[in-house]
């Protein structure tokens, strides 16, 4: 039977489960939007990064007949390497092009036939030469790598009136001939991922750059990884509990939070300055970064240490296991996980970083291709804050490439992280 | 602690026969404090050689506490301190020379939670013989394991899953297996945290019957919240109430005709 209190309690317990539930879908709907927000950003970011630097992964190249001629080479024998290589290709190259197009005389408008494919385009005559010396003296139809501002007017403005880059009436009529003959084409741009910096838009490419992140990175990954995580367990397991390391513990949680461009400071007023590292090689982009990354590794590592049941360590000091049995056969295995999802994320971090790399000269123009920690070298978010600067309307495309190329290794690491912690995780 | 109250509890005696004349492990005066709050009170306690010590007691009167001082696992948690003295046959086991490890591997302990540790059911038998060395086969290992298992009367419930995760099992497994991995090493003393309370009637009688028959080779110190199985299994009993021991005896006079009132209230139920 029921009471008048106890109707009077169902009638307010279920409008207080009405409430309830609108919370709940409140709160619900206000993630969505926001997550929603977030992605519709995203999208736009990418979309916009994708469409300007798609563009750069392929190049506009001419074809010409080349004539490999002995005498305006300046040389007799191709099997010579030295001759060969102190041969006249300059000049090789503008006497076809002018052969080509007799009908121009004027020094205005040979220089402008001139500017029709790269003015580098005589070292890769050279490199082809000294690898086929037969060609001497023949005559071949081969492709040519168009000038940065030729490729922009192919890419962007063929066939209508619109000014992309700096190109002249003349050239604008040479380019519209050599499509009408099915002479000019976009290839697939392999100069771009391995080449290193260089003046010219239509040479220059993300090797360098690459490399130089890649060992940075190395650095980066072999300093901070082991002394991080010796660090976290000594702070959580060792140390004694005292003011001396809460002001550590104060330091660490200050460091993460100090700005880049501070360790860069601290980088070139230490590492350079006092230890005599040279200046813009990836060893001090390493030590730099290293230092940087280590409290957010630290701090990760030390959350994954807590996170550890305390019963699995009274478990094992039970079993008579020594305190470094304890944290090797239990602790780590089971706060590794959250460790090197810090340390992943660390490196894309560091992977992104510019500011302290400004601060030690990483951002010198290099274009040789870094071999080893103590070349010269710039990484890529460097690299792209370079292009950026850069006046030449082919520079916008590399720039956005180059982003793509960043963003393309930090999706992978980060994914990478997730899966490691998936599969570590999932053991038991 | 101001004065008055000191005194007081110094006038607090144990009532019945705390001492023996020949003590497998022997307290002395012994305190133990969690930062500034003290848990036990001025303990004298002696556990008998091939004995059972039953510890009974209302929940949060430091049987646990007691316990872990026995093999020094209250090291482990920074705010806990211990005074008086402790040992094992006749050694001071808070004593500088006193290595804790090997302490821990002849006392061993069954703590009250079951704690299996995240590998496999064999790596978690097989741990403890594993780091103290005391195997150099792998074959002798598996016989360990398997004499372990079939001891605890899990055996017949593994033997086909030993390469799987010991938390896959019941809780009342896991405690079991807790108790086969304590015992895998022989220690001498065992220390059990009331073994038996995720432990159903047939489990709690294979443990019951284990504790007898390590009670021939080994000492055995048990906290229990059932007084039947302090009646079955132990030849003594000891009461704490409030982190005083009131009153130890041969487990039969406790249960019988107990001295201490409090004793008497507790085990007839009025208290607890
Ligand atoms: N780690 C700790 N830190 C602070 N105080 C503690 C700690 N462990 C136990 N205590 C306190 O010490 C007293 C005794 O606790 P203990 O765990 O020994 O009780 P117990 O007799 O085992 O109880 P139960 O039967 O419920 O297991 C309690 O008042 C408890 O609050
Ligand atoms: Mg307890």
């Amino acid at each position: 039977m029921t009471t008048d209190v106890d109707k009077h309690n169902l009638e307010k317990r279920r409008a207080h489960i009405k409430k309830r539930y609108k919370a709940e879908r409140r709160f619900r709907s206000f993630g969505i939007a926001a997550v929603s927000f977030g992605l519709l950003c995203v999208v736009i970011l990418f979309t916009d990064i994708i469409g300007k630097g798609m563009g750069a992964f392929r190049q506009t190249y001419v074809q010409m007949e080349m004539t490999f001629d002995a005498n305006t080479l300046g040389i007799t024998d191709a099997n010579d390497q030295a001759q060969v290589k102190g041969a006249n290709f300059g000049g090789l190259v503008k006497k076809n092009l002018r052969d080509a197009y007799p009908q121009y005389k004027t020094r205005k408008d040979k220089k402008a036939l001139y500017g029709i494919v790269s003015s580098e385009i005589g070292l890769i005559l050279r490199d082809d030469l000294l690898a086929n010396p037969e060609k001497l003296g023949t005559t071949e139809t081969i492709w040519l790598l168009a000038d940065d501002d030729i490729d922009m007017h192919y890419k962007y403005a063929l066939g209508t009136d619109k000014q992309v880059g700096r190109i002249s009436e003349l050239q604008k009529n040479i380019v519209d001939e050599l499509h009408a003959a099915g002479k000019v084409e976009k290839r697939f741009n392999r100069l771009f991922f391995t080449n290193a910096a260089s003046r010219e838009p239509e040479l220059a490419g993300i090797k360098g750059a690459l490399m130089g992140s890649f060992l940075t990175l190395i650095v980066t990954l072999i300093l901070s990884f082991p002394i991080g995580i010796a660090t976290a367990i000594y702070l959580e397991e060792f140390a004694p509990k005292n003011k001396i390391t809460d002001f550590i513990e104060v330091n660490i949680n200050n460091l993460a939070a100090v700005p880049s461009i501070i360790f860069g400071l601290l980088g070139l007023a230490i590492f350079i300055n006092f230890f005599g590292v040279p200046r813009s090689v990836p060893l001090v982009g390493g030590l730099v970064l290293a230092l940087m990354t280590l409290p957010t590794i630290i701090i990760s590592s030390r959350a994954a240490i807590k996170a550890v049941p305390p019963s699995i360590r009274e478990a094992a000091y039970g079993m008579g296991a020594s305190k470094m049995q304890t944290v090797t056969h239990h602790v780590l295995p089971l706060a590794m996980p959250g460790m090197l999802t810090g340390t992943i994320i660390g490196m894309a971090q560091a992977l992104g970083e510019t500011a302290p790399l400004l601060m030690i000269g990483m951002v010198a123009f290099i274009v040789d291709v870094p071999s080893s920690i103590t070349d010269s070298a710039t990484v890529l978010p460097v690299q792209i804050f370079l292009w950026a600067d850069s006046p030449e309307r082919a520079f916008i495309e590399r720039t956005s490439a180059a982003i793509m190329v960043l963003l393309a290794f930090l999706i992978v690491m980060n994914s990478f992280a997730v899966w490691l912690r998936k599969k570590l995780e999932r053991r038991w | 602690m101001n004065m008055s109250e000191h005194t007081q509890q110094n006038e607090h005696k144990t009532e019945g026969t705390p001492l023996l004349d020949d003590p497998r492990m022997s307290t002395r005066g012994v305190d133990v404090f969690y930062g500034d709050k003290q848990a036990i009170f001025n303990v004298d306690l002696d556990i008998g050689k091939n004995q059972v010590l039953a510890m009974i007691g209302p929940s949060g009167c430091g049987k646990s506490t007691f316990l872990r001082c026995l093999n020094r696992m209250n090291d482990t948690i920074d705010i806990c301190k211990v005074t008086g003295s402790i040992s094992l046959d006749g050694e001071d086991i808070y004593d500088r020379k006193i290595d804790v490890v090997e302490l821990r591997a002849r006392v061993g302990m069954v703590f009250q939670k079951p704690n299996p540790f995240p590998k496999s059911i064999y790596e978690n038998v097989a741990y403890g013989p594993r780091i103290h060395g005391l195997v150099d086969h792998k074959v002798d290992l598996d016989e360990i394991v398997e004499k372990s298992l079939v001891r605890c009367g899990l055996w017949k419930e593994v033997r086909d899953r030993l390469d799987q995760p010991a938390t896959g099992l019941s809780g009342g497994q896991q405690q079991r297996l807790c108790i086969a991995r304590a015992i895998a090493i022989n220690p001498e003393v065992v220390l059990m945290d009331e073994p038996c309370s995720a432990l159903d009637p047939i489990a709690t009688a294979t443990v019951e019957e284990l504790i007898s028959e390590l009670s021939e080779r080994f000492t055995i110190s048990i906290v229990t919240h059932s007084m039947q199985q302090a009646a079955r299994v132990s030849q003594r009993t000891a009461y704490f109430h409030l982190g005083k021991l009131i009153e130890v005896g041969d487990t039969d006079q406790i249960f019988t005709n107990p001295t201490h009132q409090l004793t008497e209230e507790y085990i007839t139920g009025r208290i607890g």
